[in-house]
């Protein structure tokens, strides 16, 4: 394994070494697999939250009346393409070819941004049409589940441009690539946790 | 410009809080003093705050549980003397809406200031050194979560002298939370203490688990591991699968307050049962999380001096994985009253009642394993017992509140306060005590005075009886928890020994302090020079004391449980011949001090309301991630010639005089 962080050390490395750092970025991948897993604990509880307020309309708009599921689709697309380009990137990894990270990374970037914009765009038009989260509890845990979503794809993109900026400076070295596969990890999770926010939320929604 | 903020937050007209807070202030400006004056600020900042070293992080949060006990006891004695004075006919001294603060104060104080960091102080001490590791898998990380967990903390004291702090009780349920019936800043400062400190401790349960899991010594399956490590990684794991559900709803809670949304509030669809129910989905596995590694301390300190094997090791780390899982299927029984139906409450009645029994199953553990044992009656010992019987009776009284019908009647009344009392102090406390005693010689290469530690336990366990039996007789005759004034002259008897209970208590506190002033003072003396000092059972034992910085040399090599014990029994010399390697350690980090700063004016600003100050903090919070990630010098290797120097002088001290067995301590210290 290409190992260009610690190229320095190597010789010591090898020769003693126990298991302990050798296997850095495995460890790193470990530790965020249990972060990820207290993350998907989080959304449980706000899924929970939504499940049991969904039909607390007091009164305003009920989902059926709010949610344009054509919209959505198109938002659910971008984000799908975006983990397949995400995947392109860590293909390139794999092959040690960091333009082709750089510019893959590059477009799942753009991706990610379209879908954050749709969702400022579909919040936006909610709350000045008086349909904000101060309307009802049900519009409450909508916005703090899909927002919180959009939070985290937010908290990727930042990632992701540094990651960018990163790997261009100073390549694929090893903790680069770790911190790639763990982006990657992110970054796909976030997308299961919307296709549950998507078949919960929106899908569920338009049928009640 | 400073939101909420004004002159009017500094409560100068209550003359107590004015007292307190000027000792604070005076106090601080002379340790900031004698600090300058010793010209230490260098040595703290490089050698402690800064560092990555779990044994040095370990310190500083039990050194912060410490100080914060004094301020949760505070809390309490203050309570327990209101209530004795305003239960004659007198008005007391605390007016009703300052004594909700103190109820509420001392019990998120207790729960997350004291009980929290002393548990996982004790983890970060001792875990590396049982798994035969260097350092936990995320060094900085643990940083950060030390200096999260810090910014809790001083939030809640500023609120002692800024604002308000909550009057809801230490859940702080809503309505009562919500905006509308707590519009102060005070249930603000109880949120943002919380969540912060709340992602420090989410952060330490991630790294724990994976040092844990990935880090142990080599043959160390996990069936050798020792019992407090099997403990701690159970505990973490709790903490990965609770926190984030704490987290969760005080976001919801936060949302309410901040920007009118409707989760918990009275009106628009919101649903105040759902806190609750969320809330102790949480607070019940966090009552695990505090007590499964005291268990773990026990079990280490039981099979130490009586210098046995653990009896049923295995039953006993069953017994512990039984506990993790069931503590997610209990938590209704907090709230049998709320109406959930009879079905419902049967449940989680009976599930309450499964639990205790892998808890038994633990007791029996530890009487057969100091049944026919030698035991040495050191101040751990004493803990121990103290904790076995104090706890069985605080179980006891548990099991009798999980039957819902009883529960009608107990529930919210003193039997309760009674109840969590005899099992948090007798189990969290008491196992605390014991683990720092035992541990202390690891971390600082000299004893505590054994006998103010002794002292120390007979003024708490027998302060701790008078202070709370009297508490259930209360609860039978119907007292409530949470009254600043009463005014039934059949309760005042009971209530004054409670008082004194809590003097004793008090005392046996400041013995703590004496033992630790004395201990320093005569450190000489008390110098654990073999490294083994008790004669223990487990790696941590097998490297001098204090510790290297890099724990261990060579990295033991594991064949059996109680792998120290069995290498004595083989003679351990044949290790020591080998030659040294390089070792990779991770370097000090002034990041996590820096993002946790960020973090605490992130947090104070959103409790004012001074939204500029708040992106401030938000801002330097993730320029100060990004500049660290920028940051590739983060590891070294040690040189084979530092690792020399540092085992000669470890070896230089082996042969020093002092080397003394816990019982000649015993007569001396
Ligand atoms: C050291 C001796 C202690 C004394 C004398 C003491 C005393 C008290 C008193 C008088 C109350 C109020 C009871 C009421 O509502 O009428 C209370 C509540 C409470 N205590 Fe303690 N306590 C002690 C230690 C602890 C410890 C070690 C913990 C936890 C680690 C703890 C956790 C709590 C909690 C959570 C509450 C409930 C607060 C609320 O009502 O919201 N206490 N304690
Ligand atoms: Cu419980």
């Amino acid at each position: 394994m290409a190992n260009n962080a610690m190229t320095s050390h190597d010789g010591a490395h090898d020769a003693h070494d126990d298991h302990e750092h050798h296997d850095a970025n495995g460890l790193k991948v470990f530790g965020f697999w249990l972060y990820l897993l207290s993350d998907c604990i989080l959304f449980s509880m706000l899924f929970a939250a939504y499940v049991v307020l969904s039909q607390a309309y007091a009164g305003g708009p009920t989902g059926a009346e709010i949610f344009e599921l054509d919209f959505v689709l198109v938002e659910t697309a971008l984000l799908l393409a975006s983990s397949f380009t995400y995947g392109l990137a860590m293909l390139g990894m794999n092959r040690g070819d960091s333009s082709a990270v750089i510019k893959w990374l590059m477009i799942t970037f753009v991706c990610g941004a379209g879908f954050i914009a749709m969702e400022i765009y579909e919040f936006h038009h909610l709350i000045v049409n008086d349909m904000g989260p101060d309307r009802s509890a049900f519009l409450s845990a909508f916005f703090a589940l899909v927002g919180t979503h959009g939070l985290h794809v937010t908290v990727g993109l930042i990632w992701m441009a540094l990651l960018i900026i990163q790997v261009k400076q100073k390549g694929l070295t090893e903790a680069h690539r770790g911190r790639l596969m763990m982006l990657s990890l992110f970054w796909h999770f976030l997308d299961v946790i919307w296709i549950c926010v998507f078949t919960v939320v929106y899908l569920t929604g338009v049928m009640l | 410009m400073l939101g909420k903020l004004t002159l009017e937050a500094i409560p100068y007209h209550e003359p107590i809080i004015v007292i307190v807070l000027a000792a604070v202030i005076l106090g601080g400006a002379a340790l900031a003093g004698l600090i300058t004056y010793m010209r230490k600020w260098t040595y703290l900042w490089t050698e402690w705050l800064t560092s990555v070293d779990h044994k040095k992080i370990g310190m500083m949060y039990i050194i912060v549980a410490l100080v914060m006990l004094l301020r949760g006891f505070s809390d309490a004695i203050m309570m327990r003397s209101q209530q004795m004075l305003a239960s004659t006919g007198g008005e007391g001294y605390l007016p009703p809406e300052h004594y909700d603060q103190i109820f509420t104060a001392h019990g998120v104080i207790m729960i997350f200031f004291v009980a929290m960091p002393f548990v996982i102080g004790l983890i970060n001490v001792v875990v590396p050194l049982q798994i035969g590791a260097r350092d936990v898998a995320f060094p900085f990380l643990n940083s950060l979560s030390f200096w999260l967990f810090v910014v809790g903390v001083i939030l809640v004291n500023i609120s002692l002298g800024l604002g308000e702090f909550a009057k809801t009780g230490w859940l702080a349920y809503p309505p009562l939370s919500g905006a509308n019936y707590s519009p102060g800043v005070g249930v603000d400062y109880w949120i943002w203490s919380l969540q912060i400190s709340g992602v420090g401790t989410l952060l330490t349960g991630v790294n724990f688990v994976a040092t844990i899991l990935k880090m142990r010594a080599p043959g160390m399956s996990l069936m050798k591991m020792p019992v407090f490590t099997w403990t701690a990684l159970c505990a973490n794991v709790l903490i990965i699968a609770a926190f984030p559900i704490l987290t969760a709803t005080i976001a919801m809670l936060t949302l309410d307050r901040y920007l009118d949304f409707h989760f918990f509030t009275n009106d628009l669809g919101g649903n105040m049962m759902m806190y609750v129910n969320l809330i102790w989905a949480w607070g019940h596995p966090e009552v695990y999380i505090l007590v499964l590694p005291v268990f773990g301390v026990f079990s280490e300190v039981i099979a130490t001096f009586s210098k046995k094997k653990l009896f049923g090791y295995t039953s006993l780390v069953w017994a512990t994985i039984v506990i993790t899982i069931l503590s997610f299927v209990v938590w209704l029984h907090h709230f049998f009253t709320m109406g959930a139906g009879a079905d419902v409450n049967a449940f989680f009645g009976i599930a309450t009642m499964i639990i205790s029994i892998p808890t038994g199953v633990k007791i029996f553990n530890w009487l057969f394993t100091m049944y026919r044992g030698r035991i040495e009656m050191t101040s751990p010992v004493l803990w121990t017992l103290g904790f076995m019987v104090t706890f069985t009776i605080g179980g006891m009284t548990g099991v009798l509140l999980a039957v819902p019908g009883a529960n009608y009647v107990l529930h919210n009344s003193l039997f309760l306060i009674a109840h969590f009392h005899n099992v948090i102090i007798g189990g969290v406390v008491f196992g605390a005590m014991a683990g720092i005693t035992y541990w202390f010689p690891k971390a600082t290469g000299f004893m505590l005075c054994e006998k103010w530690g002794k002292r120390s336990f007979w003024f708490w366990i027998v302060g701790f009886y008078l202070a709370f039996m009297p508490l259930y007789i209360l609860g039978f005759m119907g007292m409530t928890r949470r009254l600043q004034h009463v005014d039934n002259p059949l309760w005042v008897p009971y209530l004054v020994v409670a008082f004194i209970g809590a003097v004793l208590i008090l005392i046996g506190i400041v013995c703590t302090v004496i033992q630790i002033v004395v201990s320093i003072k005569n450190r000489d003396q008390l110098q654990d020079t073999t490294g083994d000092i008790w004669g223990g059972r487990t790696l941590e034992w097998s490297t001098t004391s204090p510790a290297p910085f890099y724990n261990f040399a060579h990295e033991p090599q594991v064949k059996e449980l109680d792998e120290f014990w069995e290498m004595k029994e083989r003679g351990h010399e044949e290790a020591a011949k080998k030659p040294y390697a390089p070792i990779h350690m991770p370097r000090n980090a002034a990041a996590g001090v820096i993002i946790s700063g960020f973090s605490l004016i992130f947090g104070f600003a959103l409790i004012w309301h001074i939204w500029w100050l708040a992106i401030v903090g938000l801002v330097g919070m993730i320029a100060s991630f990004i500049v660290r990630s920028f940051n590739y010098d983060t590891d070294y290797y040690v040189s084979v010639e530092e690792v020399e120097r540092v085992e000669r002088e470890g070896r230089e001290r082996r042969s020093l005089p002092g080397a003394r067995t816990p019982t000649d301590t015993v007569v001396q210290g």
